[in-house]
């Protein structure tokens, strides 16, 4: 199963620590909030997106499964 | 608030012949009072039967709807354009017994389409939502109206008490309610949270309304036009719908005018027709034109070069760099400084950031900071440069669409008025810049909200 990190803007308070254990996929705006590359996690970047995911003091960081991505 | 035809010389259909031409959400009306229900049904004829008759008649009735309103092409018409039928068919899918929110809000302040059409015929949005109701098997539908619904609010509750006299919806109730907000309130998911009596703000999603809407039950919420189309597409079928309109955008659309016109309103159009013939029908314009606003505050800017070749669609105005949005026109006249007008909106939309995502709440407010840097002359090289940042940061974060609509509709105005924008960067404020703005922005509603920053009220 395939997954990828997302952020719920609303829960996101810019603590930063998602960037810190997330470094592959997350870089900090001017503000402090995280941009977010959504893109599939492969090996090792699973396992540090799941670290940043309980780290996040509002749990704003999700690890979602790849067919979650589709809205309508 | 005037509503009219572009082609209104058609004659008058007879009883219950489905109108071969315009106008057709507004046929039958007269002046600014609502059709009845009596004449609604001179007007249109009764609506097909959705529901009853045993499960299995029902279940096909259901799905005959479904099909039909696919065949059409119907799409939102609330600004999102999503196709009705798919909406249809996944809160059908969905567990759990269904309820149809018709969203009336409007809170696009250049738009009065959906007041207008719920006051003028309400009894043409209440079938398209019960109809909707009885093929989702729902039991109830829910009129939503916004802060400024005038007297649409009271022409949908004057029309539910009219039903209900004659025992006239089955087993849908119908209910009234009013929702308060500010711009962000008609976002579906904002919408059902200013129903279950919370604040109108966005929620983070998936879930979507679909499968996790009101009261945790699946939800269609349709915008008040798409449902009226709805019912008469229920009525004369998909390819009578087709006989209006282009193959990407079929049927007839409701838009709003406002600007310099001799008569600005509601007028009902054929989907695909030009801009120049609503104008004329508006009695054309009263003064020069520095441009238009299409789509409303969530969409472009034209300049005033291509408004002649502008073609009323959904595919039409993105090819011109228009946007449909919710059928809104707003003609910007030669006495505004169109500068100085997106300086303004750009103000009055950070301040209806519902405050909830970083990137709206902050890079709002810091794009209307680098506008207003850019217009007064400041800062001459490096605010364009930095605008283009704040675009990339802005858009795209949020848990609406807020903060992309703000970006796209200023980032229209960087390319439809290039010069304006060039020349206040290398010379400052124009004459025209003090000059009381055209946009209407009014003052967010409620008082939840005062004490916070970033807040202006319109002109």
């Amino acid at each position: 199963m395939s997954h990828h990190v997302r952020v719920n803007p609303i829960t996101c308070e810019a603590h930063g620590i998602c960037a810190e254990l997330l470094p592959e996929r997350i870089t900090l705006d001017e503000w402090g909030y995280p941009i977010v590359d959504e893109a599939t996690l492969h090996g090792e970047e699973l396992d540090h997106a799941r670290r940043a995911a309980r780290a996040c003091p509002t749990l704003a960081l999700l690890l979602q499964r790849e067919r979650s991505k589709s809205r309508v | 608030m005037s509503a009219s035809s572009p082609t209104a010389e058609l004659p008058v259909p007879t009883s219950a012949d489905p109108p071969a031409a315009l106008p057709r959400l507004l046929a039958g009306i007269h002046g600014e009072r609502p059709l009845t229900l009596s004449e609604h049904l001179d007007q249109h004829g009764e609506a097909p039967p959705a529901g009853g008759g045993g499960r299995s008649r029902s279940r096909a009735r259901a799905r005959e709807l479904i099909e039909e309103v696919e065949a059409s092409g119907l799409r939102g018409c609330g600004g999102g354009g999503f196709p009705t039928a798919v909406k249809l068919r996944s809160v059908a899918a969905a567990r759990g017994r269904a309820v149809v929110v018709v969203n009336a809000v409007e809170a696009e302040p250049p738009s009065t389409k959906d007041r207008t059409l719920l006051q003028l015929a309400p009894h043409l949005v209440l079938d398209g939502a019960i109809l909707a109701a009885e093929a989702l098997r729902a039991d109830e539908v829910v009129v939503a109206t916004g802060e400024h619904a005038g007297g649409s609010s009271a022409a949908a509750y004057a029309a539910i008490e009219e039903r209900a006299a004659v025992g006239g919806h089955g087993r849908v109730a119908l209910t009234l309610a009013a929702v308060k907000g500010g711009y962000v309130a008609g976002q579906e998911s904002a919408l059902i949270s200013g129903l279950e009596g919370r604040e109108a703000l966005p929620t983070f999603t998936p879930p979507l309304p679909f499968e996790r809407g009101l009261h945790k039950r699946p939800t269609l919420v349709n915008n008040a036009e798409t449902l009226a189309h709805l019912a008469l597409i229920a009525r004369h079928g998909a390819r009578w719908f087709r006989t209006l309109g282009t193959e990407a955008h079929p049927g007839s659309a409701l838009v709003t005018l406002s600007g310099p016109v001799v008569y600005p309103g509601v007028y009902e159009i054929e989907a695909g027709s030009s801009l120049s013939s609503l104008i004329d029908a508006a009695g054309g314009t009263t003064r020069g034109v520095r441009g238009a606003l299409t789509g409303g505050y969530a969409g472009s800017w034209v300049p005033a070069s291509a408004i002649t070749e502008l073609v009323l669609s959904r595919d039409g105005l993105p090819a011109a760099g228009g946007s449909f949005g919710a059928g809104i026109v707003l003609l910007l006249s030669d006495d505004a400084c169109p500068v100085a007008e997106t300086v303004r909106l750009s103000r009055w939309l950070a301040g209806q950031s519902a405050r909830q995502c970083g990137p709206c709440v902050h890079g709002l407010p810091a794009i209307a900071d680098a506008l207003a840097a850019l217009a007064s002359g400041e800062h001459r090289d490096g605010s364009e440069r930095r605008l283009r940042t704040l675009f990339g940061l802005a858009s795209g974060r949020g848990a609406c669409a807020h903060p992309d609509g703000a970006v796209r509709v200023i980032a229209s105005a960087l390319r439809a008025f290039t010069e304006d924008f060039e020349d206040h960067r290398l010379n400052g404020p124009c004459e025209r810049c003090s000059r009381a703005g055209e946009l209407p922005l009014p003052p967010r509603p409620g008082p939840s909200r005062e004490a916070r920053g970033a807040r202006r009220a319109g002109p």
